[in-house]
């Protein structure tokens, strides 16, 4: 710091002074006593702590609208009795608030999924996208042991609406239809095994959800075979 | 303040207020004094007709939160006793649901007549700015507010936008995940989008409506004309030649406009306020089932046009996010109109007939896509074989949101090559 500002203090009337020089004093601070270097780095460091503060103070913030505990803690596996659905039929059932379909397809509907003119409607007839599917349903019919039974978590791929079931061949979903589901929110279409027919805006078949047989007409959806099959062991 | 005017002690209330607060000075900036172009036409009304129905749908929006549940469980039934049993539940109801309509009315006419009329050039890009915000926030308030009364339509359409989010790639799930606040629609979502609607989204647009028109105020209104009226002053009093205050005589001819706009709302309010499903949908009187689409799902008709372009773009490399990408886009595009347009004129008047080719398309287009967007993709049949049976209104859908987007994209080719026409001097009228 210079001498100056302390020069001005000591004149001879101070009080007088003092109101008559307050501007010229802070005119003077400014232009030759400040440490600009260091006026630069606080400022910085004040801001700088300040937004870490504002960052530590908004992290409760945004995790306040993740899923409460109680949101994680619903969602156990849901027993469905298939005994009642007749061949070509299909029930809703709910599992973690989603719909899950169990279909009982009839020998035509398989027949049906198997022929080369169907497979080459497909993006993936292979189903290659090891996300859609447990391993154990990775086959033609995508069902445990390749079942007529198929079950088939009822969201689409592409923006999650439940497709609507379209399970007769033609009518109005035009002359090549053989049977499946249709998106109503986007036009999205699905074979009987939930894969997705090319030019669908859903990219990807739909999920099968893990499940088990606890015996010839109960699923367990929401468990793995492998799961059963290890605790038995 | 300092010089404190002893003779303005005269006008007791008013002076004493003005040495405090610059009341008089502000009504003279923004009402009695602000010069607006003596040649404002019939599109001029819709800026002042969307503050009224942002008027209206607060003070509406307050009286419904009296008697509104945001809970999963009693949402539903609070709206129908809304409906049934507060007295005059339903008009005030009726008037925010037709208000949500009728704003987007209100804003897409005043959207056009700035493209029309080039507002949006310099000195005005903030106030464009400013308004592509407002847009954006109304759509949000639009949707938040869509979900509560927890219909059906209600559950998939927030389903689905919520959805939007999780195509992103990498961070997509978890995105959409912590919008719900569940893995699934539900009570969780009700409550926070409550929230958002009725206090975090208002602020919003109160604040951004008031930039919106202090960036007005600052640089002056465009015209018809497209003519910078502060370009010609008189001389001794330096007010423009070509403006007149805007009060009273803006405030005046608005009153007109009011008047008939009241008309029309008020008709549709009491003889059809669910405008034949377009305005409140009938799947939005079943309540919300986690289970089940309903067979026939669209949204509100003022999202269908980017709607139909999210439905048209097909996935690629198995992501549908260049469908919610090319959506997206469609939207914010508008904010690059005073830099996509490189034309020596403002205005459609003295444009020439190439600009008025393009934009003629760009309307043709944004209707047919917002016409599809209400309509199943099923509606025009299949293409026969040659066309390996694909959806016909898809395919137009295709067609029209390249079109939508050559609008744009070429912008700036278009405007210089068009051979535009001598703009005079002084505003014509």
């Amino acid at each position: 710091m210079s001498d100056k500002p302390i020069d001005n203090l000591a004149a001879k009337n101070p009080q007088d002074n003092m109101q008559a020089n307050h501007s010229k004093n802070v005119g003077s601070l400014v232009k030759d006593d400040v440490d600009a270097d260091k006026r630069q780095f606080l400022v910085m460091a004040t801001a700088g702590l300040g937004v870490v503060g504002a960052a530590a103070v908004a992290l409760p913030f945004v995790g306040s609208m993740l899923p409460s505990e109680r949101a994680k803690a619903a969602g156990a596996p849901v027993e469905v009795d298939v005994s009642k659905i007749s061949p070509g039929a299909m029930i809703t059932a709910e599992w973690r608030g989603k719909p899950v379909w169990v279909i009982n397809r009839t020998p035509e509907m398989i027949a049906e999924l198997a022929k080369p003119e169907h497979l080459q409607k497909l993006s993936d007839p292979l189903c290659n996208v090891e996300s859609q599917q447990p391993s154990y349903c990775k086959n033609a019919n995508r069902s445990i042991d390749d079942k007529n039974l198929a079950v088939i978590v009822g969201i689409c791929t592409h923006l999650g609406c439940s497709p609507s079931a379209k399970m007769a061949m033609k009518g109005d979903m035009g002359e090549n239809w053989t049977g499946g589901f249709f998106c109503p929110c986007h036009g999205s279409k699905f074979d009987l095994a939930g894969r997705v027919l090319k030019g669908s805006p859903a990219p990807i078949n739909l999920v099968i959800p893990p499940y088990k047989y606890l015996d010839d007409n109960t699923l367990v959806i929401g468990e793995d075979v492998t799961d059963s099959k290890k605790a038995a062991a | 303040m300092a010089n404190l005017d002893l003779s303005k002690k005269a006008t007791a209330l008013l002076g004493w207020v003005d040495d405090r607060f610059p009341l008089t000075s502000n009504i003279k900036t923004h009402l009695t004094e602000y010069y607006a172009p003596k040649n404002f036409n019939f599109w001029y009304y819709f800026g002042a007709l969307a503050l009224l129905v942002l008027v209206m749908q607060i003070l509406t929006g307050i009286f419904l939160t009296m008697n509104y549940k945001p809970d999963a469980d009693l949402a539903f039934a609070s709206v129908e006793y809304i409906m049934r049993d507060v007295t005059g539940g339903w008009l005030i109801r009726y008037m925010h649901s037709t208000g949500a309509s009728m704003f987007f009315v209100v804003i897409y006419l005043h959207m056009f007549r700035g493209v029309i009329y080039g507002s949006y050039r310099t000195p005005r890009e903030l106030i464009w700015l400013f308004g592509v915000g407002i847009f954006l926030v109304l759509m949000g308030e639009a949707f938040f507010g869509y979900l509560l009364p927890w219909g059906q339509m209600s559950y998939w359409g927030a389903q689905v936008i919520v959805n939007l989010f999780s195509s992103i790639p990498f961070i997509g799930p978890d995105v959409s995940e912590w919008l719900r606040g569940d893995y699934l629609i539900s009570d969780a979502t009700l409550n926070r989008f409550f929230a958002f609607h009725v206090i975090a989204l208002p602020l919003v647009l109160l604040g951004l409506v008031v930039s919106h028109l202090i960036a007005l105020h600052e640089v002056g209104s465009n015209n018809p004309d497209g003519v910078e009226i502060k370009k010609n002053k008189d001389p001794v009093t330096h007010v423009p030649l070509d403006g007149i205050p805007f009060h009273p005589y803006y405030t005046v001819k608005d009153l007109v406009g009011v008047s008939v706009f009241l008309i029309v709302f008020s008709a549709i309010i009491f003889f059809a306020p669910e405008m034949g499903g377009y305005f409140l949908e009938a799947n939005n009187f079943v309540p919300a089932d986690s289970l089940k689409t309903p067979a026939h799902i669209a949204p509100v008709w003022y999202f269908t046009p980017y709607y139909s372009i999210l439905r048209a773009v097909p996935p690629i490399l198995n992501s549908q996010f260049p469908g919610v990408a090319a959506m997206g886009l469609s939207v914010m595009v508008f904010a690059l109109l005073p830099w996509l347009d490189k034309g020596k004129v403002k205005s459609i008047r003295y444009r020439g007939a190439l600009y008025k080719k393009w934009l003629a398309a760009f309307i043709v287009s944004f209707l047919i896509l917002g016409y599809l967007g209400t309509v199943p993709s099923t509606v025009w049949g299949q293409f026969g074989s040659w066309l390996s049976g694909a959806d016909r209104a898809t395919v137009i859908a295709r067609i029209f949101t390249v079109v939508y987007f050559s609008f744009f994209i070429f912008m700036p080719l278009y405007t210089k090559r068009d051979k535009t026409k001598a703009v005079p001097e002084r505003v014509v009228y």
